[in-house]
């Protein structure tokens, strides 16, 4: 029975997230620039390359910004939780596995025991965000039952993860619940607030060039 | 934790007039069509990645002022009007847009500081913007900002000044100017002029002294300039700020159209800051202009460049320090911010800067229209600036008692914060020192 749901869900289950993941992308990116395209000319004739990539490399630097300095601990935060949150799912031993055994890719893999603790700090940072949530008064007025979701979406792969894998609970659920909560994790990028991952460069890149290529002054 | 509630109507009758004509429909039917026409995809991923951090917060003097409400942060501001109005497809009643319009209106002013704060690039200052185009479109606007643009409309300037009141102000300002500069005029539409220069109508209207200064100073510099006797002298632009763009474009397309008549070289404007903001950023873009189509060139510009030159010389330099106000649309807007310390330092002895300042600094609280929607929102554009407050009681504690203030609306928006917490700090236009301590050689010997 195990076997069978295990197959399910690595099997078809994963190629329908993987294909909603990049064909939903694909159209977000495409269907937003034609939306652009119509009804943002401007804004497209503005942003260049240059003012672009600094304002990028400048928001990449942690404390870099003014918004970064003022409020250090969610900086902290947030660029430990982003790190991990995409290396972690890229390298981790087991994942290194099947990149090889389903698409033929090899790649070098991070030390078990890294991986466990990027884990915990990718629980530890979706733990702060909610308390956040919940006890930080511009936060908490803001939020929706759409950014509960999200963040749920967000640290559950995690979570399952670090229980199959240390085997708290019973593995076989773990494992396939960690599978489920990792294809709706990609699956819900395009569709979600998490589509900031795909755009925010594009907005990033355009205010920082209407700031230093119109307004002649840095945007961080 | 309890959400805090918007508790906070103030009472306006363009607001109250304009929202009891409503009809869901009307509003719906509204709300659809600007967001289908005039909006794309900027919105849609504004309003599609925001994940509610709400580290734009501290960036906003309001919020700051008031102790951390959440009902003023730049994404409180937007979860309270343009998120509702899309999520709920413009299905809104008309209660909603009137808070949504004294938001919008009178408590962001379109300062854009809290771009330095937000990691995804989102432009708070443009949603707003988008709130107050929909509310136009719905007739709910407040009163005294209304009256502006139908001024504006109908004159072509922001002060209902007439065309003939117009020319008297500039003859006269010329005559009292000759009792101290006898050779000096007041060219009228002089063809081919290197320079035109255009004020905002609170000029002519109740401060004509500056008429008067910016022509000494021309008069000494040696300037080739003129001013128009038509409409186009005006540059300021309230349309823009409330939501009638159509007005905006009207009013550039006049302005700039004068100065070509003109046949001048450039433009160089009065010390206002909203409508550096209008040309060379919201006015030129509706007509099409990447950018403006004849050279504008800012007062601080122009006095950075009389004082570099030589053309103007201090005689004397102000005694004891002076701070600066960094007006949000020449320096965060357009980044003057080095000519601006130029000129402070050529005209005092001393320049104590305000903690924040240059980009960093807080706005007036009174630009973006706010002042403009009148006496019934006073209050909220002065307690919702303790943050400035507590700016220029750092500096005075230092001992300043000067700021040099070259925008019209941070005038009026800081004259009413120091005098509300009784600051005692002067507060002057660059034009006003430059003409009071300037060498004065085609003066009348004393």
């Amino acid at each position: 029975m195990f076997n069978e749901i295990y197959e399910l869900v690595t099997g078809p289950l994963a190629w329908i997230g993987w294909g909603i993941f990049l064909l939903g992308s694909v159209y977000k990116l495409a269907s937003l620039w034609s939306l652009a395209k119509k009804k943002d000319t401007s804004s497209i004739y503005y942003t260049k390359a240059k003012f672009g990539l600094r304002s990028i490399a400048q928001w990449s630097l942690p404390f870099g910004t003014l918004g970064w300095r003022e409020t250090p601990s969610v900086t902290v935060v947030t660029f430990v939780f982003h790190i991990c949150l995409i290396l972690v799912p890229i390298f981790l031993s087991a994942h290194v596995i099947l990149w090889e055994e389903w698409f033929g890719v090899s790649i070098p893999a991070l030390p078990n025991h890294v991986a466990d603790v990027m884990t915990l700090l990718v629980i530890a940072g979706g733990t702060f965000f909610a308390w956040r949530r919940f006890s930080v008064p511009e936060v908490a007025f803001v939020t929706s039952g759409h950014d509960w979701f999200v963040l749920g979406v967000v640290v559950a792969p995690f979570l399952t993860g670090f229980l199959a894998y240390h085997q708290i609970f019973n593995y076989e659920v773990m494992i396939v619940l960690h599978v489920i909560t990792g294809i709706a994790w990609l699956a819900l990028i395009p569709f979600t607030r998490l589509s900031h991952m795909l755009v925010s460069w594009y907005s990033r890149a355009y205010i920082g060039s209407e700031f230093q290529g119109v307004r002649h002054c840095k945007d961080w | 934790m309890k959400k805090p509630v918007f508790d906070r109507k103030i009472e306006d009758i363009g607001l109250e007039t304009g929202t009891s004509r409503l009809t869901p429909e009307k509003i719906q039917e509204t709300i659809q069509n600007v967001l289908a026409s005039e909006t794309g995809a900027k919105l849609k991923v504004y309003h599609d990645t925001c994940v509610r951090c709400g580290l734009c917060s501290k960036a906003c003097h309001y919020y700051v002022s008031h102790d951390g409400d959440p009902t003023y942060s730049p994404v409180g501001k937007v979860v309270q009007t343009m998120a509702v109005m899309i999520d709920k497809k413009g299905k809104v009643d008309a209660d909603f847009i009137y808070r949504a319009a004294q938001i919008a209106y009178t408590e962001c002013n379109l300062c854009r500081r809290c771009i330095h704060y937000c990691p995804l690039g989102i432009d708070t200052g443009y949603i707003m913007s988008m709130v107050r185009r929909i509310c136009h479109k719905l007739g709910v606007t407040p009163q005294y900002i209304q009256d502006t643009a139908h001024s504006h409309s109908a004159t072509m300037n922001q002060m209902w000044v007439k065309d003939d009141e117009w020319i008297d102000s500039l003859l006269w300002q010329e005559e009292e100017a000759r009792d101290e500069f006898p050779d000096m005029r007041i060219p009228l539409d002089k063809e081919g002029a290197d320079i035109m220069y255009s004020v905002i109508a609170p000029e002519p209207k109740f401060r004509t002294h500056l008429i008067y200064q910016a022509g000494a100073i021309m008069h000494e510099a040696g300037a080739d300039w003129t001013m128009p006797t038509l409409h186009g002298w005006d540059n300021s632009d309230m349309a823009m700020f409330s939501g009638d763009f159509e007005i905006m474009g009207r009013l550039k397309r006049d302005h700039f159209e004068r100065a070509q008549k003109l046949k001048v070289n450039r433009i160089v404007m009065g010390e206002c800051g909203h409508a550096f903001r209008s040309v060379y950023d919201q006015g030129n873009r509706w007509l099409g202009w990447a950018d403006y189509p004849v050279e504008v060139v800012h007062s601080v510009e122009y006095f950075a460049d009389l004082l570099r030159t030589g053309k103007i010389k201090m005689a004397q330099k102000v005694k004891g320090p002076i701070t600066i106000q960094d007006p949000c649309n020449i320096i965060r807007g357009r980044g003057l911010m080095e000519d601006l310390r130029y000129v402070a330092h050529a005209i005092a002895d001393e320049v104590i800067e305000m903690t924040p300042s240059l980009e960093h600094n807080y706005c007036c609280a009174a630009g973006g229209g706010v002042i403009n929607c009148g006496p019934p929102f006073k209050n909220v554009r002065v307690n919702g600036n303790k943050a400035k407050a507590d700016q220029l009681r750092r500096v005075k504690e230092q001992g300043v008692d000067l700021c040099l203030c070259p925008c019209h609306n941070c005038h009026g928006g800081l004259e009413d914060i120091i005098h509300s917490n009784e600051l005692g700090i002067d507060l002057k236009f660059i034009g006003d020192i430059i003409y009071a301590n300037m060498v004065k050689t085609k003066a009348v010997e004393e």
